[in-house]
């Protein structure tokens, strides 16, 4: 890794999880190759329980019992430094989007608070190639890294009790698609009939880590 | 076998809970109350993992298709065995053809029934937890409606007649303030000093916006230094989290597993369960502890449960 890179922070997530933080203000895609592999490589160790990569972080589930925080911080950060990054490449998959309408009824709002036309904020939203960074949050939900700058918008500052399944989504500098109806703080701008998750599946989540992601514009309601 | 009678359709089956499926956005769920369960499940000769019904909507009705010994722990509840009044914490068999009335707590929050053999639904990713917002697992991946026949596993408990525990939780009341105890989270720091001091110093109100996924509070309002606009992370059942209103959010056993909001506190692994109990409009007042008292207290409530299996395990 290049000696530009600060070393990242490690914190308690509670009595169970140890918490990486490698996040600078920005999303960085080689961060998060080095999140995901690093990922791979603890989840060997005895004592611990799971890994679930974030946004330029991770955080580990153990068992206090069977490994200590100071052994476990010590192999995180070996890791960190230690890992080698592979660029693996995934698929690329086109999810058509309609935009707007009433099951995206935030596209309006947020084009002008980014002082943009809808046609311009749809436009940029879908030219864009976007990466899976990480599954999370809900079964099968992709973060997806690529957004346009200019698209990003803050959270609600109180979340909506409920977003629908295939609800088409930003939050902050992050876009994403709902793959279930469920309680969200982000903007919703379209929506898609693309199938995210099916628990029956050998695989349940569609989307991996890895894999990017283009939005074709199916349609754009008022 | 086991018919519902009468329930609320947030009543459902759970176990334990998902392990290893955090990577995908799967969360843990199972019981809120796990001590509760698993307490039950001992309390009938099973292994703590076993499936039981997890009871929040009151009063819940069901009857004995098949004859199976059950026990009732968690909240402290009124319950009757076709008219014969049940102590809390209690096991005994029901007979093919019993009805089992179980009325709103008087103190606590949700009342767990355990049945010898556990309830046989399918495994679905390593457990037969609801997740209720996923729609998935337990019982056809939703809540309990009246009528649904739930088949129960066939077990070799040898009925011991009836028993209770004599030693008695303390559950959470709309009277008394509930400790729960926290260890810092990230965020911390980045929250003004008196938004600190008043995390710890004031009275926390469970709101009605409470469910298996995240119980919302009311009181002070605690603010950030300055605004953070965070990138997603991993969390756990425990964290608690403060959107920019200011009223804290803690996450439940239907938890997502990632989350951007800042995060002021983590409640501990062991004071789950107790939370779980809290009813909504009940107060809770939080402890900083430090990392070695929370394994402890972890440690300290295995151990509770190891020695009740040993103890009764003589008996079963």
């Amino acid at each position: 890794m290049s000696s530009l890179d600060p070393k990242p922070k490690i914190c308690i997530a509670g009595s169970q999880g140890l918490f990486l933080d490698a996040a600078s203000a920005q999303f960085s895609e080689p961060i998060q190759q080095r999140v995901l592999a690093t990922a791979n490589l603890i989840a060997q160790l005895p004592g611990v329980r799971e890994v679930v990569p974030g946004m330029n972080n991770l955080l580990v589930v153990y068992s206090p019992v069977d490994i200590s925080i100071g052994e476990l911080t010590e192999q995180i950060f070996h890791a960190w430094s230690h890992v080698t990054v592979n660029e693996h490449v995934g698929r690329e998959i086109d999810v058509p989007v309609i935009y707007g309408g009433q099951q995206g009824e935030d596209l309006a709002v947020i084009a002008e608070l980014a002082k943009l036309d809808v046609q311009t904020f749809v436009r940029l939203h879908s030219e864009a190639l976007y990466q899976v960074a990480c599954v999370g949050a809900m079964p099968g939900f992709p973060y997806l890294s690529g957004l346009n700058p200019k698209l990003a918008t803050p959270r609600r500052s109180v979340p909506r009790m409920r977003l629908e399944e295939g609800a088409i989504i930003i939050g902050g500098a992050q876009a994403g698609i709902m793959p279930c109806s469920a309680p969200s703080g982000w903007h919703v701008i379209g929506r898609t009939e693309l199938k995210l998750f099916d628990q029956q599946r050998e695989s349940p989540s569609f989307l991996q880590p890895g894999d990017r992601v283009r939005f074709s514009i199916a349609g754009i309601e008022s | 076998m086991i018919e519902i009678l009468s329930t609320g359709a947030l009543n459902s089956v759970q176990d334990l809970g998902r392990k290893g499926y955090l990577n995908i956005g799967v969360g843990q769920s199972g019981a809120m109350d796990r001590l509760a369960l698993s307490t039950a499940n001992i309390m009938v000769g099973n292994p703590t993992d076993f499936a039981g019904l997890e009871l929040v909507l009151f009063p819940a009705r069901l009857k004995f298709i098949t004859d199976s010994r059950f026990a009732l722990t968690g909240a402290d509840s009124l319950a009757h065995l076709d008219g014969l009044e049940l102590p809390p914490n209690w096991a005994c068999d029901g007979k093919a053809g019993q009805t089992l009335v179980i009325q709103a707590p008087r103190r606590g929050a949700r009342v767990y029934v355990a049945f010898a053999g556990g309830i046989d639904v399918p495994v679905l990713m390593g457990s037969r937890a609801t997740d209720l917002k996923s729609g998935f697992g337990g019982f056809e991946g939703r809540g309990l409606i009246r009528g649904d026949q739930l088949a129960l596993n066939l077990s070799r408990t040898k009925s011991t007649g009836s028993c209770g525990l004599a030693s008695v939780r303390e559950l959470p009341s709309l009277t008394s303030e509930t400790v729960i105890r926290v260890l810092p989270a990230a965020q911390y720091g980045d929250f003004k000093d008196e938004a600190r001091e008043r995390f710890f110093s004031e009275c926390w109100q469970v709101t009605q916006e409470t469910n298996r996924m995240g119980m919302r509070l009311s009181g002070a309002q605690l603010l950030l230094r300055s605004p953070l606009e965070l990138l997603s992370h991993g969390i756990l059942p425990g964290t608690v989290q403060v959107p920019p209103s200011g009223q804290p959010i803690i996450q439940m056993a239907e938890a997502n597993t990632c989350g951007g909001y800042p995060k002021i506190a983590n409640v501990i692994d062991a004071d789950l369960s107790l939370l779980a109990q809290a009813p909504v409009g009940s107060k809770l007042r939080f402890l900083e502890i430090d990392l070695t008292e929370a394994i402890e207290a972890q440690k300290q409530q295995d151990l509770e449960l190891n020695t009740l299996e040993r103890t009764l395990g003589l008996t079963l």
